[in-house]
């Protein structure tokens, strides 16, 4: 059975003048089952949200993409726009960071969500109106609020307003850039509870881009960590934590402060290496607690490992000859 | 010398700021209304300690702060200084102590100017306090800057732009920036917000180094998971007002307030396997325009009583005790 949705070998590249490009994204390869939470998490630059924009076919007209985007196993990436399109807020939905950007302003919530109905043809009159109240009541916001602006609503409530705007095609994946970055800690945690439900109560997939590690550690089963436009590591949440197959994933968690948790973070020396030049060795190398010659000389790549797991790290190699 | 030995500190502190009438409402002459934006806030800074400042936005911790340094001016309360009392300070009396109180803000980017280079960001402050004698005793300030922190050699860095440099980097050289001087009172809004998760860890170690070379730290900070790992003590804001302070392990691991404990419950975690039941108050705090009667925080308590409707409580010994507080009277 193939995925919900799958990024096989995803490159993005921007031309930048005397004749270089910014290599972006790297070769994702990526899969999402129906109903399941998958973190894309990675520091700025890295690439993650670069690649759900190409998923989304949101990319500016100065980007080139190649690779394969499947979409219940039919390839919606091959036909540029016009394959895309059908399946934009239908089937894949997007929630941005900074809802104030997502919603219009001269217009009230309700009439917004109406318009989205009405232009997908899904539903018009006082079916659409009824509809947007289900989907307001379904964020948590009362009905007659809808009947105010953008700007009368905090923060919170417009990020649940692009909630109910992309929850209004029905879609099946929802996609969420930073959620909760701007956010104060108890309307943070108010947004979590939310996508935890409306996963739940819709059956969506989530596919949730964001920097922030315990967020993805508490909502996501699966996630997936990016450096340098590629994926470095993937696998259960749990997994990842607890046994991280790749240097940086280990760091990471190293470097994340926990309310709880015993010691001090570390920081990760160095900085990510740019992405204008071709890389050689494996990118994280040069800032690698555990790194020896061979990455410096060979690129790892992306292998599958036990438990559904993945990681891109010589040193998983290093220990597979040594149980051998 | 103080009479405590005490940096700092701040007696039962207000800050006003009128609300907007606008031209109909002040035709219609409608009562002036006022935010306030700190509602009687007490506390004290030692030499060589950071103490956190903790809430969400709106709750009055960066108006503390920027009260602290004169920036706002206070409707009432007093601020001292080294044992001396800056509460009305004319600007002449506190152009010296300027120098001894810093203040670094969340966005490098943004608090260092694009057209200085580090060696000009780092000098600036030494000329416009008259420091620092002759060209070649600054320039020999400004190395010694960069070292403590960690802009090593810091001949890689004096001839470079903040376009040129990581979050990180341009976070130390604000920092360079503000203790070139030699200030006593490091204050720091959200230092580290702005900044990559990988490279947080360093810049508050660093803050952390300074603290332990006899500085004051006063982070202000949105994160009681960073609280919680840097500070020694913690203070927490609702409102206008401290509801609970304490040394951050016991406040964090024995909180006493419903607040502190409903906040402390929705931090995420960073291992899966806790997952812990988070106690989500609902709604948002409200503004500081109506601060509801008795405990401000009664509205949205998840334990709050009758009493509590009338009774507005002060902050008084709780838990453990060795300086823990709280504001709340069912609070041990």
């Amino acid at each position: 059975m193939s995925a919900l949705l799958e990024l096989e070998d995803l490159h993005v590249w921007f031309d930048l003048e005397g004749g270089r490009e910014l290599h972006a994204v790297q070769g994702v390869t990526l899969a999402l089952d129906a109903g399941q939470r998958l973190g894309l998490v990675g520091e700025s630059g890295c690439g993650k949200t670069t690649t759900v924009l190409g998923v989304l076919g949101l990319l500016p007209p100065s980007a080139s993409v190649s690779g394969r985007v499947l979409l219940n196993g039919r390839d919606i990436l091959a036909g540029g726009e016009d394959s895309i399109r059908p399946h934009r807020w239908t089937d894949l939905a997007i929630v941005f960071q900074g809802a104030m950007n997502a919603l219009n302003p001269v217009q009230t919530v309700s009439a917004q969500i109406v318009e989205a109905l009405e232009v997908h043809g899904l539903a018009s009159g006082r079916a659409a109106r009824a509809r947007v109240g289900e989907l307001l009541e379904a964020v948590g916001i009362p009905r007659d609020r809808g009947e105010r602006f953008p700007h009368e609503f905090s923060g919170g409530m417009r990020q649940r307003a692009a909630m109910a705007m992309a929850l209004a095609c029905n879609p099946s994946v929802l996609v969420t850039d930073e959620p909760t970055t701007a956010l104060d800690v108890m309307v943070q945690a108010q947004i979590l509870e939310l996508l935890d439900s409306l996963c739940r109560d819709f059956g969506l997939a989530l596919l949730l881009v964001t920097h922030d590690l315990p967020v993805v550690a508490q909502l996501c089963d699966r996630a997936a960590v990016m450096y340098a436009g590629e994926i470095v590591e993937r696998g259960p949440v749990d997994a990842l934590y607890h046994d991280p197959r790749h240097p940086y994933t280990r760091l990471l968690f190293a470097a994340t402060p926990d309310l709880h948790g015993n010691g001090t973070p570390v920081s990760i020396p160095g900085a990510p290496p740019r992405l204008d030049r071709p890389l050689e060795g494996c990118p994280f190398q040069p800032r690698c607690d555990r790194a020896f010659a061979r990455c410096v000389d060979e690129r790892p790549l992306l292998r599958s490992l036990e438990g559904g797991r993945a990681a891109a790290c010589h040193l998983n190699d290093v220990v597979a000859e040594k149980v051998h | 010398m103080s009479s405590n030995g005490r940096l700092l500190e701040v007696e039962d502190l207000v800050v006003h700021y009128p609300v907007p009438r606008g031209l109909v409402g002040t035709v219609a002459r409608r009562p002036r209304q006022l935010v306030r934006a700190v509602d009687g806030v007490s506390f004290s800074l030692a030499r060589g300690e950071l103490l956190a400042l903790v809430g969400e936005s709106g709750c009055g911790k960066t108006t503390t702060a920027q009260t602290i340094l004169r920036l706002v001016e206070p409707a009432g309360g007093r601020i001292a200084f080294d044992g001396r009392d800056i509460t009305s300070a004319p600007n002449r009396a506190m152009r010296p102590l300027r120098r001894r109180m810093q203040i670094i803000y969340q966005d490098p980017y943004e608090s260092l100017d694009p057209r200085l280079t580090v060696r000009g960001t780092v000098e600036e402050p030494l000329l416009i306090h008259r420091e620092g004698g002759s060209k070649q005793e600054r320039a020999e300030l400004v190395r010694d800057a960069l070292v403590r922190v960690e802009l090593t050699p810091p001949e890689l860095f004096l001839g470079r732009y903040p376009h040129e440099l990581s979050g990180g980097q341009r976070q130390r050289v604000a920092i360079a920036a503000s203790i070139v001087l030699g200030p006593e009172l490091l204050v720091a809004d959200e230092p580290v917000s702005m900044l990559d998760v990988s490279v947080r860890a360093g810049v508050l170690a660093l803050l952390d180094r300074l603290r332990e070379g006899g500085l004051g730290v006063l982070m202000i900070t949105h994160d009681l998971s960073t609280a919680a790992r840097f500070a020694d003590r913690i203070a927490v804001m609702y409102l206008g007002r401290i509801v609970e302070q304490g040394p951050a392990a016991a406040l964090v691991g024995d909180p006493q307030h419903p607040y502190t404990k409903a906040l402390l419950s929705v931090v995420p975690r960073r291992d899966p396997r806790d997952r812990t039941r988070p106690q989500i108050l609902t709604g948002e705090a409200p503004d500081a325009v109506r601060i509801p009667p008795g405990c401000r925080f009664h509205p949205r308590c998840p334990i709050a009583i009758a009493e509590c409707r009338e009774i507005d409580p002060a902050l008084e010994p709780a838990g453990s005790g060795q300086g823990h507080e709280a504001a709340c009277i069912l609070a041990g």
